[in-house]
């Protein structure tokens, strides 16, 4: 096996006196990969958030009382996370086997399906789990008619319900990155041990688990650091009973003005995920094998595979399309109680919602036309895929081959998922203050999300690249620029479609939007979709689904696209 | 780097001048507004402020009430913008104390009822006010017989168990100012009355767009509970954003004595203003029937000035409580974190 490290011990080992032109020139070959990202990251975090928190942290907020309090939040926090994350992979893992190795109609559509959640605003999720869930909603409805003397009452407690919500969210993450490396893995390895006589559980877990194990964790960590800094799901699903720090920050700041205390909290906060962040770069060692022919997925075949592939695919759609599909429907509904017949509720089809979205009845100012907002949502994301994989691909090449300068810089990168969105709103606020108001801002706060997640994509693909391909193409007179073409991209086509994704799903879900000032000019469909549902009646209710499911449908549509969308293919050599 | 030929210099920096400016003849003043998300106007009425004064007016949109607040302070020294509205008066004194407005007595006021200006210094105006009360599904209460609560020591009868949906006051400014009304009515007795209400199974949520779209059974999302707390505006915007034409509102409010807070909401000129004549004419704008009377229908919020005229659907459907809660912004700034405590330490347990 190849791996960085050992093509660095190798260097190393060769003549000592070239040995420390070597190390100079290594040091600035990295450096100069990490200018910029690391310029960017200094720029848009780490400046904003050490103001902020410079101006507000005061040593009188450390007293017992308060650290007290928080041990109990800080508890909870990693409570929920570890149970979310492991819940998620035991979901994501063999949802990521099903996609990469199996064959079955509606497979990309059902992949994209996936992703959508992820995206959505929080009251829109929890609106579709309600039309499904809810006392008349279409499982309640449906089972009413099946048996019309019971009721149907389902009151899961809001722990549960938090953690469901974090599966249904964050299950794409596993299924894109798990299932990038699995689909990488050479199929050799396999096949060699089922000749020697291991049966199928014995393959998985003696070689295809340990060849993922640097995929998994990726994915465990940021599944681990979207959990942890949790916020919409926490205040909505949590009842106001369950508080984790990011809650607890927001609370701090904006409610009770008790900057000093936030500020405490936030490095708090900060300092769990560079620790979570340190553990996790000691122990991913960054060594898969790459393989020049990639395993193929075909149709099940024998009868357990279908058993696993239809169970999987079953449960799936209904976990993931039924609450999804709930929207679209009740977009299309109108909701009638006639008067003095309220248990009766009349259902009844309707495009009054979608024909309303293009009339500014009460000509407001910050009337939003839809195709204004969906060109506006669409802008801003392909500004972030392009500007996040600008940024991210030099970061990830770098601390593929890691030196000693990398190993301080690994766990750094994750920070800003970890940093409260609120403390750096404000310290975005005092630091560059009426700039805030360019639109071009928009892009660049979506970026600082997108980047960890387009590291961690890229990272353990490029990793699996032996350096011995480079260097014969190199021998054989390619320029360092041609070798990149001809040999890393075609390599890492799924892992860069997996992070084109993600920075693509995650500006198009608006993360940035508690951020920045956003301009009334330029607005994005959830901003749509949160000025609907700010105000009472059905009018206002249903316009929100409509555009819910514009989006949707857009999110659908765009990641089939991504998808469609190919590099030159590995197979050439 | 060899520098440039100066004459060559001064023609390219001369001509990109002139392109600037020739680009944008007369260029208008540009006048910022700093607001919370829920602020809303009718774009003709802000073209007229625009073409009677020559200027372009920019909303800023800064998050909810008190980040907009949070914001506001931080950047007092170098201010983004040169107008703030949306501070209302349980956020009042937070802003008069940071003293980030400057004092201006509009003549605008002489048409607004004193009861409303609470900053004796002028520096926060009073624009709107709205009054956070009980809303309740109609059909549900006909069609169970049940008779409509009319006070808050009614919401503790048995028969209205699992009815009331409320929101958490530390999360949500409708449910502070609804544990605000409780506080005005019972004074320090106010915790027994929550475990009174905590006992009769009420509901508590994160905010606002949940209790009423996904709990209440009168709105769009049919929820389980037939009460919450909402806005006394609520049933006229149910009508006027109905799905068929109605002639009579789903809901309705329970106005009983001190059943309902007054929020009133204030607009101030930021400290460190460049445009201060703009800013107060701007101020004076607000207050004019014009702009009052545009209120109601973007905001669904009443409008200060007595003059100013109310759509049909407010007179018909909303209604107005004839004994409000109300406390007074200091008293409200001193106590919030205490009341919220034990608010949480009653309901949270």
């Amino acid at each position: 096996m190849y791996t960085g490290r050992q093509v660095n011990r190798e260097t190393s080992k060769h003549g000592n006196k070239a040995s420390l032109y070597t190390c100079v020139r290594v040091y600035l070959s990295t450096l100069s990969l990490w200018l910029l990202p690391l310029t960017f990251l200094a720029l848009a975090f780490f400046f904003p958030l050490s103001k902020i928190l410079a101006f507000t942290l005061s040593p009188s907020t450390l007293t017992l009382e308060n650290l007290r309090n928080t041990q109990h939040v800080v508890l909870f926090t990693f409570y929920q996370a570890t149970l979310s994350t492991l819940l998620t992979l035991l979901l994501g893992i063999p949802s990521a086997i099903l996609f990469s190795r199996f064959d079955f109609r509606g497979k990309s559509l059902l992949r994209a399906l996936t992703a959508v959640p992820f995206l959505l605003p929080t009251v829109v999720v929890a609106a579709s789990f309600n039309s499904l869930f809810g006392t008349h909603g279409l499982l309640s409805t449906f089972y009413s008619f099946l048996f019309p003397l019971s009721s149907f009452t389902l009151h899961p407690s809001p722990f549960i319900l938090i953690l469901i919500a974090h599966l249904f969210y964050n299950t794409t993450i596993v299924i894109r990155i798990v299932g990038a490396a699995l689909s990488n893995l050479n199929p050799k390895l396999e096949q060699a041990a089922r000749s020697l006589g291991a049966d199928s559980l014995r393959v998985w877990l003696n070689v295809t688990l340990p060849l993922l194990r640097p995929s998994i964790l990726a994915a465990s960590l940021l599944v681990f650091l979207f959990d942890f800094t949790s916020f919409g799901v926490i205040l909505l699903l949590g009842n106001s009973q369950l508080s984790t720090l990011e809650t607890e920050i927001y609370f701090q700041a904006v409610r009770q003005f008790n900057l000093p205390l936030a500020a405490l909290l936030s490095i708090i906060q900060l300092l769990c995920t560079l620790a979570v962040s340190i553990l996790y770069s000691k122990y991913a060692i960054r060594s898969t094998q790459y393989a020049s022919r990639s395993t193929p997925s075909r149709r099940p075949k024998t009868l357990k595979q279908k058993l696993f592939t239809t169970s999987l695919i079953f449960l799936l759609s209904t976990f993931f399309i039924l609450p999804l599909a709930s929207l679209p429907f009740r977009s299309l509904t109108r909701l009638e109680a006639d008067r003095g017949q309220r248990s009766e509720v009349q259902y009844g089809f309707t495009t009054d919602y979608y024909k309303e979205l293009f009339i500014n009845r009460r000509g407001s100012v910050f009337y939003v036309p839809p195709f204004q907002a969906i060109l506006n949502s669409l802008t801003y994301a392909s500004a972030t895929v392009i500007l996040s994989i600008l940024l991210g691909f030099p970061a990830a090449f770098a601390l593929a081959h890691p030196t000693r300068l990398e190993k301080i810089l690994d766990p750094l990168i994750m920070l800003p998922l970890g940093s409260s969105a609120v403390m750096l709103g404000l310290g975005f606020i005092i630091t560059y203050g009426k700039w805030l108001a360019s639109p071009w801002l928009v892009p660049f706060a979506h970026t600082l999300i997108a980047l960890p997640f387009v590291i961690r994509a890229l990272q353990p693909a490029i990793a699996s690249i032996p350096n011995r391909l480079r260097q014969a193409a190199s021998t054989l007179g390619a320029s360092p620029l041609e070798v990149w073409k001809n040999i890393d991209l075609p390599i890492l086509r799924r892992a860069t479609l997996a992070a084109a994704t993600f920075a693509f799903t995650i500006s198009l879900g608006e993360f940035g939007a508690t951020l920045l000032i956003s301009r009334p000019e330029y607005p994005t469909i959830p901003v749509a979709i949160e000025r609907f549902l700010s105000q009472p009646g059905g009018l206002n209710y249903g316009q929100a689904m409509a555009m819910a499911t514009i989006l949707m449908a857009l999110t659908t549509a765009s990641i089939l696209l991504i998808e469609k969308f190919r590099l030159p293919n590995a197979s050439e050599f | 780097m060899k520098p440039l030929h100066f004459p060559l210099s001064t023609l390219l920096l001369s001509s990109f001048l002139f392109l600037l400016s020739s680009c944008a003849p007369a260029q208008p003043a540009t006048l910022t507004i700093m607001t919370h998300d829920s602020f809303a106007v009718s774009e003709d009425v802000v073209k007229a402020f625009e073409d009677a004064n020559n200027v372009k007016v920019v909303f800023l949109p800064s998050g909810d009430a008190g980040s907009m607040l949070n914001k506001a302070i931080l950047t007092k020294d170098a201010p983004l913008a040169d107008v703030m509205f949306g501070v209302d008066n349980t956020f009042l004194s937070r802003a008069l104390d940071e003293d980030i407005f400057e004092s201006y007595a509009s003549p605008e006021l002489q048409n607004i009822p004193d009861e409303f200006k609470l900053d004796p210094s002028n520096r926060a105006t009073p624009v709107d006010y709205g009054d956070v009360c009980i809303n309740y599904d109609k059909n549900y209460f006909a069609e169970n017989n049940l008779a409509v609560p009319q006070s808050l020591e009614e919401l503790m009868k048995p028969e209205y168990n699992g009815l009331l949906v409320v929101e958490n006051p530390a999360t949500s400014s409708t449910g502070l100012a609804f544990l605000l009304a409780t506080v005005a009515h019972y004074g320090d007795s106010f915790t027994d009355y929550w475990q009174a209400l905590k006992d009769n199974g009420v509901v508590v949520v994160d905010g606002w767009e949940t209790a009423y779209y996904t709990n209440f059974s009168g709105s769009s999302g049919k929820g389980p509970q037939s009460m919450v707390v909402s806005y006394a505006s609520s049933p006229a915007a149910e009508v006027i954003f109905a799905e068929t034409l109605l002639d009579d509102s789903p809901t309705a409010s329970i106005l009983g004595p001190d059943a309902c807070f007054r929020q009133i909401e204030f607009v101030g000129i930021l400290k460190g203003t460049q445009n201060h004549a703009l800013a107060e004419k701007f101020i004076d704008f607000m207050l004019s029937e014009q702009f009052q009377e545009d209120m109601p229908l973007q905001m669904f919020v009443y409008p200060v000035n007595q003059n100013a005229v109310l759509p049909e659907a407010f007179l018909k459907y909303a209604q107005i409580p004839t004994q409000p809660a109300t406390l007074s912004p200091a008293e409200i700034a001193a106590n919030r974190d205490a009341w919220i405590q034990a608010w949480a330490d009653v309901m949270m347990r």
